[in-house]
């Protein structure tokens, strides 16, 4: 956003601010009644040797109260990078400690883990990036039909972008497996899953990259027509490098959002990770151990697949002009 | 030569017939039958107050626009909206624009050699070195590594101008080359353009650059409302202009 060169004071050395956290955090946790709950364990004997419910619960409150604001000013202090990092892992303990709180049995994760990975993140992988791979083609072709001004074309892509994005992804999976079959030919269950993954994210996509080529000014249609090139050439040597820039980043987000849409296909029997997630902790009543297991992978994907897409609008900005 | 473009020599027939030439935005009529020769080598400056049709004239010309009525001839060949006829009429005009339109993704040399690989069919090593010969010529030749936008204004209206001149056109058009750059970049772009002309390649030029027109046109054309109101050698039209509209024109760029 916009860098602004007026230096404030800090809200968190501010009295009255702080004042109105501190009673804030004080009454919601009296009113959670602090007392009864996980903090007051981690507190320990202290708290236990108090024998009034009310008393244990002010106590509790209070010291959790000093705790945040104490956090609060102090990582107020810290310059930004400092403070970025600092509430990130803070957040992550929190997280982590919620986690916990469940009473997992780690040693069931740990003996299903690697299988999950093998299995379920090898499947979820393979079948998202062949459907990104498909969806992207079908976007360029969308995209161009779309901006031709061919009336069939135009017809064709516009039919195919209404319905794939106006239908649930999970209804049109169940179309694709029980409808084609009714056609006469039997699909599998991950050409099924890939299939309805990339018709659906080709139809968005299909807009991504409409925008981005109509983003491109007129007078580079112009001087490559002026010089030329016949619209083919000025399309894939002028244009789509052109366009590569903005239509990667949020080509990338579709990615990411496609690698958890994949987990609808665990409906069809396809063996990704939701599936694993689903049925692995089955036998032994173990659900949620199995579906935080998935969460985590899913989330460390998705955090290699925002980096190399940032490494790629890196690279696509070289010549930025 | 093309032989779309007819057995006849282009000293014996204009380099660009414009007949009766009429064109709307709509309701608006932009162009109102507009007669033009221009003879080959020959330096046309088009001048005129900005909505006098000026720039969508010479977009006319390869077909950039399109026009609903008249005639415009190429060399002796008819534009006509067909594929082969405007490839045939592009192949021989080059254009300069006002904002550049260089390709921002390659690099000056890759701006340079896009034409002469794809549209001339040279080999890779053929493209290079008639890149670097037009890049000398417009005095760029060490920036042909560059990206544009690394470039200044001046620097990127040069290797435009170089950019179509890599196609061995007879016929430049430059529509308001100088009117987006900055003052002191004004003169390294003339001179390119004032060079440029004792070639023998005929020019068509919109400009406001009054002081290049009064050196280098050999005629120039007052336009207004879609049509030209006066035309006539640069001494005489500075000196003498005959329209009102072309005096007040003429007192208004000059007065600053």
């Amino acid at each position: 956003m916009y860098k602004d060169n007026i230096i404030r004071s800090r809200a968190t050395d501010n009295i009255a601010f702080m004042g109105v956290v501190a009673v804030a955090i004080f009454a919601i946790a009296l009113f959670a009644g602090a007392g009864e709950g996980g903090l007051a364990k981690l507190m320990g004997p202290v708290v236990a040797d108090l024998k009034s419910p009310l008393l244990r619960d002010l106590a509790v409150a209070f010291t959790l109260t000093v705790t945040l604001v104490a956090n609060l000013f102090i990582l107020g202090r810290f310059p930004l990078r400092a403070q970025i990092i600092t509430v990130w892992v803070e957040l992550l303990l929190l997280f982590l400690l919620f986690f916990d709180s469940f009473n997992l049995s780690y040693s069931f994760i740990l003996s299903k883990v690697g299988f999950m990975i093998t299995q379920g993140v090898f499947t979820t992988v393979y079948v998202s990036a062949i459907s990104i791979s498909i969806a992207f083609i079908l976007a360029l072709l969308g995209a161009t039909a779309k901006l031709s001004s061919n009336g069939f074309a135009i017809a064709i892509a516009n039919f195919y972008t209404s319905f794939f994005r106006g239908v649930p992804l999970l209804i049109q999976i169940y179309l694709i497996y029980l409808g084609i079959p009714q056609l006469g030919y039997v699909v599998g269950a991950v050409p099924a899953g890939v299939m309805a993954l990339s018709l659906c994210y080709g139809a968005y996509m299909t807009e991504i990259f409409r925008a981005g080529i109509r983003s491109i000014p007129r007078g580079q249609w112009e001087a490559s027509r002026a010089i030329g090139l016949t619209p083919f050439q000025v399309m894939t040597r002028v244009i789509m490098p052109q366009s590569m820039r903005l239509i990667i980043p949020p080509t990338g987000n579709q990615f990411i959002s496609m690698l958890k849409d994949s987990s609808l296909v665990s409906v069809i029997g396809v063996w990704e990770l939701m599936f694993l997630a689903r049925t692995q902790g089955r036998a032994e009543f173990r659900h949620l151990e199995m579906l935080i297991t998935a969460a985590v992978l899913y989330w460390l994907l998705s955090i290699v697949l925002e980096t190399v897409q940032s490494r790629l609008e890196k690279r696509f900005d070289r010549a930025h002009r | 030569m093309n032989r779309a473009l007819g057995p006849l020599s282009p000293t014996l027939q204009p380099a660009v017939s414009v007949r009766k030439l009429q064109k709307w935005y709509g309701d608006f009529h932009v162009l109102k039958d507009i007669d033009l020769d221009i003879a080959s080598g020959e330096i046309l400056v088009i001048c005129g107050p900005s909505g006098s049709g000026k720039s969508t004239l010479i977009r006319c010309l390869n077909l950039l626009e399109d026009f609903q009525k008249g005639e415009v001839l190429i060399s002796g060949t008819a534009l006509t909206r067909s594929a082969e006829s405007v490839a045939a009429v592009r192949r021989h005009v080059g254009m300069v624009f006002q904002q550049f339109n260089l390709f921002p993704h390659l690099t000056v040399l890759e701006n340079l050699m896009l034409g002469p690989r794809l549209v001339s069919k040279l080999s890779d090593a053929e493209a290079r070195q008639l890149a670097h010969e037009y890049l000398t010529r417009v005095r760029i030749d060490s920036q042909a590594d560059k990206y544009p936008g690394q470039l200044s204004g001046g620097q990127q209206q040069r290797v435009a101008i170089a950019r179509a001149l890599c196609m061995r056109p007879q016929i430049m058009l430059f529509d308001e080359p100088t009117s987006a750059l900055d003052p002191e970049m004004v003169k390294e772009v003339l001179d390119v353009m004032g060079e440029l002309a004792q070639d023998g390649i005929t020019m068509l030029c919109v400009t406001h650059e009054m002081g290049f027109a009064r050196r280098v046109a050999d005629r120039i054309i007052f336009m207004d409302q879609g049509r030209i109101i006066e035309q006539g050698e640069p001494k005489a039209f500075f000196d003498n202009p005959q329209h009102e509209r072309a005096k007040e024109f003429l007192s208004q760029i000059l007065s600053h």
